[in-house]
């Protein structure tokens, strides 16, 4: 067994765009990006859209062929003759519990399809147990199974999402903001059942979402992404007292906080203008261009992420 | 009343709006109560379905055609503007009360030229034609933030990011100086860095032009730190209202207290969230008491027949929770009795 379930190493993905007739551009959703996930442990990625949180998820479940880099799951390289049986240990949960289920099949099918792909159970018998097993532990009612995903609300709906990953055990599962579509007063609900299923079965996550609050509490690590790099990485506490990259900190004092006294002290860091377009990517520091510090050497080259104690790595060159 | 011969800029009192569909009646509204005076932000916050949109809309009359108000009067100036014709409402809307939406990307005409939709407004409502109004539209472009002003308006939405479209919109909601200001979940679709870009804008806007804001919203980070006063609705229904310090820190109604308990504390991150249990409301099977009360874990024999009144915990707080009776019987305080 590794030490890590998943190492992820200058993982590159780029998407050719068309250009007028002939010619076409490399947007890159996401460029050198490298990470550790530990077992049973959960990392949160941040950032704004567009800034290809998303795509380094379905790029690690080979969703999409990388461009380049590498992806090991617990110490074994990924690569797309092997990642069938991989997905077994593997899953993702969707952010959008409308689309993400087939409305022409029931919820025990919706559940039961991952175990028919990898030939989980011996009979029927054995199947039904099993999605029954699977129903309990996210909290849904066993009538429910010969039910269409339609008759569900949301947060019911993300549930039917979460026992279809858990269907094969897996030991990890990429979340792609997997609350944003709830209502508040089911997150909590949602989340609560994240935590629960984690300390039961003692699987990781990669928690990708843009609700810093939501990915704070969840989350051990955080990474923060900006245009396709990660800018910042830290202990979520850390990373959220002393946050050191200037996008990590405009970032922060941009959440708004739901607490009269602290919003009415803090200050926020407004940052000027747009994200720039990943097409037409700034030189050096993919921020400098909204960026108070920077300098020549910015512009000049991209600077590395390094660390600055207790595993707290920036990518600046001010900080 | 005061020398202007009203009371409050804008009043509504017992709202009711229905939609009639073929299901039945849906009560999108029912029963609401607000006052606002000039220079002030009220929150509205409430999740999906509990009538907070509606009751925008209600005020401005712009609700789909299967929906009616049923009940009650909007007061504008002492004004029943609900008794209003089309015409009438028409020179309301955008000169005295204007509207933003949610999503900046399906709200602009993506036919016409940014300056061309600022500039319809600004014709219809005030006396400038031409060249004046091209002025006054460059003017709120600059205003509202968006560089190179000249340049944007000969372009389409579809050539501006969201976050500018969004200033497009306030930009045009604002031309014509209106009293009032609704604006209708106005960051929800945007990233947070540009969502504080607007809500800082909007904070200046409202000094500088000293409108009133209503601010509906789902997030109670963006009511916290917009609002003076907040009104909380559950299906429906205004479950509780209060200044912004009442309502976060000495909240009444068990729907609020649920609320806050649901979303992450700043200041103790790793405790354990405890959620509001159940579903949320199904407006077509509303329940015959408190509609909180199906998820409410202190609901009593009494929230199950009888909608609770509203009652005054202090001078800047009203909720309508049952709770709040039983206690204060319990204290012996008459004041609270019905």
């Amino acid at each position: 067994m590794s030490d890590y379930i998943l190492e992820v190493d200058h993982l590159k993905q780029y998407f050719p765009v068309r250009v007028g007739m002939m010619k076409t551009v490399p947007l890159k959703a996401v460029d050198d990006v490298s990470f550790r996930i530990g077992h049973g442990e959960t990392l949160g990625l941040v950032g704004e859209s567009g800034c290809g949180k998303t795509t380094v998820g379905r790029s690690i479940l080979r969703l999409y062929e990388p461009t380049g880099g590498t992806v090991k799951f617990d110490g074994e390289e990924i690569t797309s003759k092997n990642i069938g049986p991989m997905r077994r240990r593997m899953q993702m949960v969707f952010q959008d519990p409308y689309s993400s289920l087939d409305p022409r099949m029931t919820v025990e099918d919706i559940i039961g399809e991952p175990l028919d792909v990898h030939h989980l159970y011996g009979n029927r018998k054995e199947r039904r147990e099993k999605i029954l097993h699977l129903m309990e532990l996210v909290g849904l009612n066993a009538e429910h199974a010969t039910r269409y995903a339609h008759e569900f609300s949301g947060g019911q709906r993300q549930r039917i999402g979460i026992a279809r990953a858990l269907a094969v055990d897996p030991a990890f599962i990429v979340c792609d903001e997997p609350v944003s579509a709830l209502d508040v007063s089911i997150q909590a609900q949602v989340i609560n059942m994240f935590e629960d299923l984690q300390a039961q079965l003692g699987v990781a996550y990669l928690f990708v979402a843009h609700d810093l609050l939501v990915v704070h509490h969840i989350s051990k690590r955080i990474a923060v992404m900006y245009l396709g790099h990660i800018v910042e990485t830290a202990d979520a506490d850390e990373l959220m007292d002393v946050p050191m990259h200037p996008y990590t900190q405009s970032l922060l004092s941009a959440v708004p906080i739901p607490d009269p006294n602290t919003a009415r002290e803090r200050k926020r860091i407004v940052l000027e203008g747009d994200v720039p377009s990943p097409l037409k990517m700034p030189t050096g520091c993919p921020f400098r261009t909204r960026c108070r510090y920077a300098t020549e050497q910015c512009a000049a080259e991209s600077p590395r992420l390094t660390d600055r104690g207790n595993g707290h790595e920036v990518a600046c060159w001010n900080k | 009343m005061s020398e202007n011969g009203y009371e409050h800029l804008l009043s509504v009192k017992d709202l009711h709006t229905s939609f009639f569909t073929d299901n039945g009646e849906v009560q999108a509204v029912n029963g609401v109560s607000f006052n606002l005076d000039a220079g002030k932000v009220l929150g509205i916050v409430g999740e999906s379905g509990s009538g907070k949109s509606v009751t925008a809309y209600s005020v401005m009359q712009i609700l789909a055609d299967t929906g009616k108000i049923t009940q009650g009067e909007v007061l504008y100036k002492g004004d029943n503007i609900t008794k209003w014709g089309e015409r009438q409402m028409r020179s309301f809307r955008g000169k005295c009360c204007s509207i933003i939406f949610q999503d900046p990307m399906t709200s602009l005409n993506p036919v016409f030229t940014v300056g061309n939709q600022i500039m319809e407004a600004i014709v219809l409502h005030t006396e400038k034609r031409g060249q004046a109004a091209r002025d006054r539209a460059l003017e709120m472009l600059q205003l509202v933030g968006i560089n190179e002003p000249d340049k944007r308006l000969k372009q389409y939405p579809y050539e501006l990011s969201g976050g500018m479209r969004q200033r497009v919109m306030i930009a045009m909601a604002l031309a014509c100086e209106p009293d009032v200001l609704i604006a209708d979940e106005p960051t929800t679709a945007l990233d947070v860095t540009i969502q504080a870009q607007i809500l800082e804008l909007m904070q200046d806007l409202q000094k500088k032009m000293g409108m009133a804001i209503v601010m509906v919203t789902h997030d109670l980070g963006v009511i916290a730190e917009m609002c003076d006063e907040i009104i909380v609705m559950y299906g429906g229904r205004i479950c509780e209202r209060g200044t912004a310090d009442e309502i976060f820190y000495n909240p009444k109604h068990e729907y609020t207290k649920g609320l806050l308990r649901s979303i992450p504390d700043i200041k103790n991150m790793k405790e354990r969230l405890i959620p509001i249990s159940g579903t949320p409301i199904n407006m077509l099977n509303m329940p015959k008491g408190c509609a909180f009360c199906p998820r409410c874990d202190s609901a009593m024999k009494i929230c199950l027949e009888a909608v609770p009144e509203e009652i005054r915990i202090n001078e800047n707080h009203l909720a309508s929770c049952w709770c709040n009776v039983r206690d204060a019987r319990k204290n012996g305080e008459g004041a609270a009795e019905k």
